[in-house]
């Protein structure tokens, strides 16, 4: 048992997290990129265009991993508010502070290929059925994230309030997920599910798994890289930050 | 239950007392309507179609902007952190507030909204929806306002970020509300909205103070 209390209280030790990155964050980048590239290569070029919506239907591969991933890493704030709440785990923090905007700009990506997506098929951009407006909620709560910390000039006191707030935001991930099921929406509903044999063609399927695969590798280095900074900014006052930027200068 | 009636019976009374500052949200509320009408203009087809949305988008905000000061003056004169360090659940002396706060910002606006419906040509039919709707969901609007001012209290500039905390997380009522009015209106059954509005109510009512008395002791502790 002592050892899994050694991992985790390591991890939450900003210095330990800060050492054992940075060789995570080329990799991270270096397989992301890896998967982006073959599966936006074989997904644009190769896979055989689609029955009823000819060369269009390819946004899906810009589409379905950002909105995946903006769902994805929303949850996982969530996961981290409640970390931080139960165990004032200051790294649970930085990491809520580091995904909040990259999670608005994926919500964003997901937003706007979802317009042009919409335009040549559903002949508008923008139709306000479930899907589209609880994605849209998605993105105003991962604005609220990013304001509330903001405002609360003290950094353990904004934690907090942060931590709170991503954990009642949670509520509307399931109603994402389930509102192409529960309601009678313009969007289709999801082609792949565990459970269930795929409902696209295996050309297609492969490479959004692995543009999927590769966002969330790229997304990872991402979220990572800025977690860095964030520990860095935090700790400039400790004396291993200030050993590294004095041995920068020189 | 004495938490509960102890900080119900006290934010009444100074509600009441406090005139001024409790007819606030009603004057917002019939204020605000007024301008929607001199800004659409008062074409009789466009109004009585828009009316129902505007009663509840206004009906939204007016709960919006008094939960501001939900929390604001208790945490400035020390009787929100006695009630944290009351020993009995947090939970109740929560949901005691939140019920005085919604008697005097939700309950009046839902009782004056078939007149806020006859003064902008609202139609007559949807009329016991609209008060229905309203009452249902406002009660929803205090909790999840209540959140939102929990996370505030003590920053002094609630504002427009209450605002942006708390307005997502609002869409789902209006959706419902003013849906089931307009459900009224196309003649279609309203079963599935008002189902949907009194799972938001349960859920809220179960879990918002949960939440809000957590975020109050995170606004005390430091």
């Amino acid at each position: 048992m002592g050892s899994i209390k050694d991992v985790f209280h390591r991890m939450g030790s900003p210095r330990f997290f800060y050492h054992g990155s940075s060789l995570w964050v080329r990799g991270l980048y270096i397989g992301g990129t890896l998967g982006l590239i073959i599966g936006s290569f074989w997904g644009l070029a190769l896979a055989p265009p689609d029955k009823y919506q000819g060369d269009s239907f390819r946004i899906m591969y810009i589409h379905v991993p950002s909105a995946h991933l903006a769902e994805m890493v929303y949850f996982a704030c969530a996961v981290a508010g409640f970390v931080y709440v139960v165990w004032r785990m200051k790294m649970a923090d930085v990491f809520i502070a580091a995904a909040a905007p990259v999670g608005a700009i994926l919500t964003l990506l997901s937003l706007a290929s979802g317009i042009l997506w919409g335009m040549p098929t559903w002949g508008t951009g923008w139709v306000w059925d479930m899907r589209t407006t609880s994605v849209l909620v998605l993105l105003f709560l991962f604005f609220g994230l990013i304001a509330l910390r903001q405002a609360i000039p003290r950094l353990d006191r904004a934690a907090y309030s942060v931590a709170i707030l991503a954990l009642v935001g949670v509520v509307n991930i399931p109603i994402i997920k389930y509102s192409v099921e529960w309601f009678t929406t313009l969007h289709q509903p999801a082609s792949i599910t565990f459970t269930n044999e795929p409902t696209i063609e295996t050309s297609m399927l492969w490479p959004l798994l692995f543009n999927t695969t590769g966002l969330y590798i790229f997304i990872a280095g991402v979220i990572l890289a800025a977690m860095r900074v964030e520990v860095l900014k935090r700790e400039q006052a400790t004396e291993w930050v200030r050993d590294i930027t004095r041995s920068m200068q020189r | 239950m004495g938490n509960f009636g102890v900080q119900f019976r006290r934010d009444l009374l100074v509600a009441i007392r406090g005139r001024t500052e409790t007819a606030n949200p009603i004057a917002f509320f019939v204020l605000a309507l007024s301008l929607f009408v001199f800004a659409v203009g008062t074409d009789s087809e466009t109004l009585p179609r828009v009316a129902p949305g505007v009663v509840w988008v206004v009906a939204l905000f007016a709960a919006m902007l008094s939960t501001e000061n939900l929390f604001h003056r208790d945490h400035d004169d020390g009787s929100l952190e006695l009630m944290l360090l009351d020993s009995r659940p947090l939970f109740l002396g929560v949901l005691g507030k939140l019920l005085a706060h919604w008697c005097v910002s939700g309950l009046p606006v839902a009782i004056l909204s078939p007149l806020a419906a006859v003064f902008i040509n609202a139609p007559f039919e949807i009329i016991t929806i609209l008060v229905g709707t309203l009452l249902l969901g406002t009660p929803v609007l205090t909790l999840i306002g209540g959140i939102g001012a929990a996370l505030t209290a003590g920053l002094g500039r609630g504002g427009l970020l209450l605002a942006v905390l708390v307005m997502p997380l609002y869409i789902p009522v209006l959706i419902f509300g003013s849906g089931a009015c307009y459900r009224v209106l196309d003649g279609a059954t309203v079963t599935g909205p008002v189902l949907w509005l009194t799972a938001l109510l349960a859920g809220s009512i179960t879990l918002a103070p949960f939440a809000i008395g957590a975020a109050l002791r995170g606004s005390q502790e430091y």
